[in-house]
């Protein structure tokens, strides 16, 4: 294992996409909340919006969401950089020098994107939730001893812990599905755009695959 | 002429096909100690093919090559990985590896292949291929800092850093201006002389083959059509061999 460039990919995963992930995790806070508050107003289920919007959110919203930027961000990344060294012979210059690119390129990117989406997905349910909180402070007044209060009445371990779980199914994915379509680049520069752009594609379409399959199995196992 | 057994490099009946492109047809060659030999062709002719299937980043489809005694078509991962590191390889593109540092680029082998090696050791056998190549102030550039030039220098260097006693050299001059051509050239016949290495350089460059070659194997329809030096094939009355003698001045 390299585990000098798995610790720079992780950065590079982690730090890098981080601020996209906490913004608009805030938004999706934000928005949800806005938008939901007036269905639960016309039912008098206003205090129950803390909740609602707090599961809603941990459970689905924020897992999809933050691997849907992560596949654009990171699935792009990698298979836009593993295509240009495909294409400018940098791998086979690896390969001649003893060092097995895939051990180089490929685990230490797949493992950094593995552990790297659950955290930003963790984080960025956390500041979801505090986006959550203004937008219910926008339209009554909560303290936010009293809204996390409300929110861990519904909100269990079996909310977070499949939804952390099914986020490590996407970072593999996401990570797997770029270093693939790089390391299939062909055609020069072309190809470099075509590999970026097909990783971004089949990433998004496989993170929805999974955020079905997980459904199903939640609702198998009784998880929900 | 050397005998068998100062052949470092020895391929014979080497064929590999792409498709129904039958690339290198039953092709043979040998490279004696510390020869420069050069391989001339047409474009497209599988002269770089041919290097690639001795470092084996392509697998031959039927033949033998054998570097320094071993059978490259059979080996497994690990003696490989040994084998190329007695083996530089210089990409016609170069090649570096364009998100990390001269330096990073000179110390990538060395962290592979020279684990014990303390900071300080690697400094100095980067400073020393830098010299080898007359770039010691481009140690901290970008490789999107050099130019084609340097970088072809740069990725020399790096194919020197673990002392290699063999170099295969992949249109070394192409794209390059006259000058810096003439230069790359030399410096090719200095390493050899330096440090004693055996090189095959592909090339269809005449002023780098008439520069460099020892030896000069002319590769015509996936065969060894001829081979000499290059006074013997500027003599030829071969009209493919002629064709290649008569274009330059």
């Amino acid at each position: 294992m390299e585990w000098s460039e798995w610790l720079n990919q992780c950065f590079r995963i982690g730090n890098l996409t981080l601020p996209l992930v906490a913004i608009t995790g805030f938004i999706m806070g934000l928005v949800i909340t806005i938008q939901s508050y007036p269905s639960m107003a016309a039912f008098g289920a206003e205090s129950w919006l803390p909740s609602v919007v707090s599961v809603s959110l941990v459970r689905e919203i924020v897992p999809v969401i933050t691997a849907l930027i992560c596949a654009g961000k990171i699935g792009s990344g990698i298979g836009a950089e593993l295509g240009s060294m495909q294409v400018t012979e940098q791998i086979d210059a690896m390969e001649v020098s003893g060092t097995n690119p895939y051990n180089y390129l490929v685990v230490t990117r797949v493992m950094a994107s593995t552990l790297m989406v659950p955290m930003l997905v963790v984080i960025s349910d956390a500041i979801a939730l505090y986006g959550a909180f203004l937008g219910v402070n926008m339209k009554q007044d909560v303290s936010f001893s009293l809204y996390t209060h409300q929110i861990f009445q519904k909100l269990t371990f079996n909310d977070v812990l499949p939804s952390i779980f099914k986020s490590f199914f996407f970072g593999f994915a996401i990570g797997a599905i770029g270093c693939f379509k790089g390391f299939m680049t062909r055609n020069g520069t072309q190809g470099v755009g075509a590999s970026a752009n097909s990783a971004v594609v089949i990433s998004t379409f496989v993170v929805f695959l999974i955020d079905l399959v997980a459904a199903q199995l939640a609702d198998i196992f009784s998880i929900t | 002429m050397n005998s068998p057994s100062q052949h470092i490099v020895e391929i014979r009946d080497l064929s590999i096909s792409f498709g129904d492109n039958h690339v290198l047809k039953s092709f043979s060659m040998k490279v004696g100690e510390g020869e420069n030999i050069v391989v001339l062709g047409k474009s497209g002719s599988g002269k770089s093919v041919l290097i690639k299937c001795i470092i084996r980043l392509l697998q031959a489809d039927s033949g033998s090559i054998r570097v320094m005694g071993e059978e490259v078509c059979n080996m497994d991962t690990r003696e490989l990985d040994k084998l190329r590191a007695s083996i530089g390889f210089l990409f016609q593109s170069n090649a570096l590896y364009d998100s990390m540092t001269v330096r990073e680029n000179l110390e990538f082998p060395l962290r592979r292949h020279r684990r014990n090696l303390s900071q300080i050791e690697r400094e100095a056998l980067v400073m020393e291929a830098l010299d080898d190549v007359a770039l010691p102030h481009t140690i901290n550039y970008m490789p999107e800092e050099l130019s084609g030039g340097m970088k072809k220098r740069i990725a020399l260097a790096r194919a020197l850093m673990l002392k290699p006693r063999i170099i295969l050299y992949d249109e070394p001059t192409t794209g390059l201006d006259p000058i810096t051509a003439r230069e790359i050239s030399a410096l090719i016949v200095r390493i050899q002389q330096r440090y004693g290495t055996s090189s095959i350089i592909i090339s269809h460059d005449m002023n780098c083959v008439r520069a460099t070659a020892n030896r000069v194997v002319l590769l015509i329809d996936g065969k060894s059509y001829c081979e000499g030096s290059t006074v013997e094939l500027a003599k030829s009355k071969d009209e493919q061999v002629r064709g290649f003698f008569e274009q330059t001045i």
